[in-house]
């Protein structure tokens, strides 16, 4: 077992101490950031495995995410310096008129984790806001989510500003309890993801680099 | 403010349905937990959106809706029938979007109480939405005077009942289910949610008393039932799922030491605790709620119900009929049977009630903690504790002892993978202090004090410091 072996073992354990630890000592020992990041990444992609075959809950899925962002806070500079960025930008938020927030949030982390820069819009966004975002940071997807089936419409007049808007390369994906892939087709969405796991593999096909 | 210190039924036998010990009695005369369990119906529109042009098209969804469930409740010789409006979001922050479909229910009830002389009463649900803006403002603003407006005035037009889905402490809950955090979980329920439901409670019965009608309840909705969908989605562990409910009961009990009478909101699965506590009547729901949400408490949730309610539907055809009706003839028939075994005297309806629990308790700690014997060992846990705070910890143990010692007697199902949560969420109580003060203060040096104004919560000072 190699060191970044190490490292990815105690991101998938949630040990944020000795991720942290772990990460330093590869920075100080010179092993390229971009192999120092695959290890992390790694240890995220393992964590949302188990979530999907059931055998990880939230809360640990969590506990590795926090491991991985305080190991990333100290690589970042060194990322930014080789020219390395995240893998995708993704704009996520919840549709105008709907409040609900932790599927949001479940789909945003497990993005953080997968080394998306993640630009979280929040709750009750309105279809422009959505739009300026995703032009501001040239979003390579945008995620939009609802629990309502009366802010569903919602999603559809967001997906129409996209479409007005011009944004050839931003994929729109949607998903949430009362949303099916019959809806998705229905209302011209690129993708979706019926939770929060299946987000991550969604956008890495649908942008073409997996 | 009333305070419980004793509970109203101290034996798990007498927590039955249809019977509880204050009775609510609506204009129409239904006597709501007075030895009948009545259906509660709840509806919702299809997928459209709520805006100034498809108002007609939602009124005449409201009024299809009211006539035809009239005319199904008559037909079926229903003993009466509660009607819960349960407003969309644009309803409340337009409350007078709102007052039309008030106005549209209490017609359509008129006219089916003139028509068939079907008892019948309105429970008016704004929704609570303070939280609309981030960080939410609870104590004032245009989106917390529109929602007090729809309770003024849907209590004047003349509803019997109020509710309301309150969010206080929602703010930093989420987190705590997702983390699976207990001490964040007590300090959003029991810190957080007591101090914003004895405002908002108090309130809320004052609108009542100026109008003559019944503050009915609350529910943890956001919180407990949260929980229950995210277990049910295999996301949080099922067992401290069903420890956050015995928690809610501490938050949901506030609108009762406020003055409020029941029934309880249908989704306050957390209602068992709290009739147990005040003796106040309950809505449940479970299997005819399966509509709007899975849960694994379909039985047992019954078993002290005082109406009974599908939680919602929406407004679309089905082979039956339109969805809000074919619902309501369930509920009809569910009510029609535990009515029957009221009638055949308590051990009968025991025996019904009996067979609800047991057949629910074996295979999920979230029902195994609903059962009349959970019901009043967490009850009697919270009275007897000093205050919300204290109680939110001993709700919690009670409920991590009620659940460990079933799991080792292989009396309920719970997994390996969710057992070492009893230590973990054990260990979490252990080391919280034991005054309130120092918690908050401990508390409130690690939250995320962006996500509330600490100010409305009576937090400010502590803040600060």
């Amino acid at each position: 077992m190699t060191e970044l072996d190490n490292l990815t073992e105690a991101i998938v354990r949630g040990d944020r101490k000795e991720a942290v630890r772990l990460t330093q000592e590869r920075i100080d020992a010179g092993d390229e950031p971009k192999n120092i990041l695959a290890a992390l990444v790694k240890g995220m992609d393992i964590v949302g495995d188990k979530f999907q075959r059931q055998e990880a809950w939230v809360p640990e899925m969590l506990i590795a995410s926090r491991a991985m962002s305080q190991s990333l806070a100290l690589l970042e500079p060194l990322l930014v310096a080789a020219g390395i960025k995240p893998e995708f930008t993704a704009v996520v938020g919840t549709v105008e008129g709907d409040l609900h927030d932790i599927g949001k949030n479940l789909v945003a982390m497990m993005w953080r984790g997968a080394n998306f820069h993640v630009i979280d819009l929040g709750t009750n966004v309105p279809s422009d806001k959505f739009v300026e975002a995703a032009r501001e940071h040239n979003a390579d997807v945008v995620g939009l989510s609802a629990l309502l089936t009366t802010t569903m419409p919602a999603m559809k007049a967001t997906i129409e500003k996209f479409r007005e808007a011009n944004l050839p390369n931003t994929k729109v994906v949607i998903g949430g309890a009362p949303i099916t892939m019959e809806f998705a087709r229905e209302i011209g969405a690129d993708g979706f993801a019926p939770d929060a796991a299946s987000a991550v593999g969604l956008v890495r096909e649908l942008v073409g680099k997996a | 403010m009333t305070s419980f210190r004793t509970l109203a039924i101290e034996n798990p036998t007498q927590l039955l349905f249809g019977v509880s010990p204050r009775p609510v009695t609506t204009r129409s005369g239904m006597r709501i937990g007075g030895g009948l369990v009545y259906p509660e119906l709840n509806f919702t529109l299809p997928t459209m959106l709520v805006t100034e042009q498809t108002m007609p098209e939602v009124l005449r969804h409201y009024t299809e809706i009211v006539t035809e469930a009239t005319r199904r409740a008559a037909e079926l010789e229903a003993p009466g029938l509660l009607l819960e409006f349960e407003a969309l979001p644009p309803m409340t922050e337009n409350p007078d979007w709102g007052m039309d479909v008030v106005h549209v229910l209490l017609d359509g009830i008129e006219k089916g109480e003139s028509k068939y002389g079907l008892k019948a009463a309105l429970r008016v649900t704004p929704n609570d939405t303070r939280e609309m803006i981030r960080p939410p403002r609870m104590r004032s603003g245009a989106l917390y005077e529109n929602m007090l407006a729809l309770f003024e005035r849907s209590a004047a037009a003349g509803a019997d009942l109020l509710s309301i889905e309150s969010v206080g402490g929602k703010e930093v809950h989420d987190e705590a289910l997702v983390s699976g955090d207990l001490e964040l979980a007590i300090f959003g329920l029991c810190v957080m949610g007591v101090r914003d439901m004895r405002f908002l409670w108090t309130e809320i019965t004052g609108i009542a008393r100026r109008h003559g009608v019944h503050p009915a309840g609350d529910t943890a909705c956001g919180f407990a039932n949260t929980a229950m969908v995210m277990a049910e989605q295999r996301l949080i562990p099922r067992v401290f799922a069903a420890v956050i409910r015995a928690v809610s009961a501490v938050r949901s009990l506030v609108a009762y030491e406020c003055g409020a009478v029941g029934p309880g909101k249908d989704c306050g699965y957390e209602n068992v605790f709290l009739k147990a506590i005040t003796g106040c009547p309950m809505a449940m729901e479970g299997k005819t709620a399966s509509c709007a949400h899975l849960s694994p408490v379909g039985n047992v949730s019954a078993a002290m119900a005082d109406t009974w309610s599908n939680e919602s539907v929406q407004n679309v055809k089905l082979l039956g009929g339109m969805a809000p009706i074919c619902s309501l003839e369930t509920l009809i028939y569910d009510c029609r049977l535990m009515n029957e075994a009221i009638a055949d005297g308590p051990e009968a309806a025991r025996t019904l009630r009996d067979w609800m629990v047991r057949s629910d308790a074996r295979f999920d700690p979230q029902a195994l903690i609903l059962t009349p014997a959970s019901a009043v060992r967490v009850a009697r846990a919270i009275v007897v504790a000093p205050n919300p705070y204290r109680a939110g910890i001993a709700a919690a143990r009670e409920a991590i002892a009620i659940l460990s010692d079933a799991a080792a007697q292989g009396a309920c199902k719970i997994s390996d993978r969710e057992a070492v949560w009893f230590d973990r969420m054990t260990d979490t109580l252990d080391d919280l202090p034991s005054d309130e003060d120092a918690f908050i203060e401990r508390t409130m040096a690690q939250v995320d004090r962006s996500t509330f104004v600490a100010e409305d919560y009576l937090l400010a000072e502590r803040a600060n410091a």
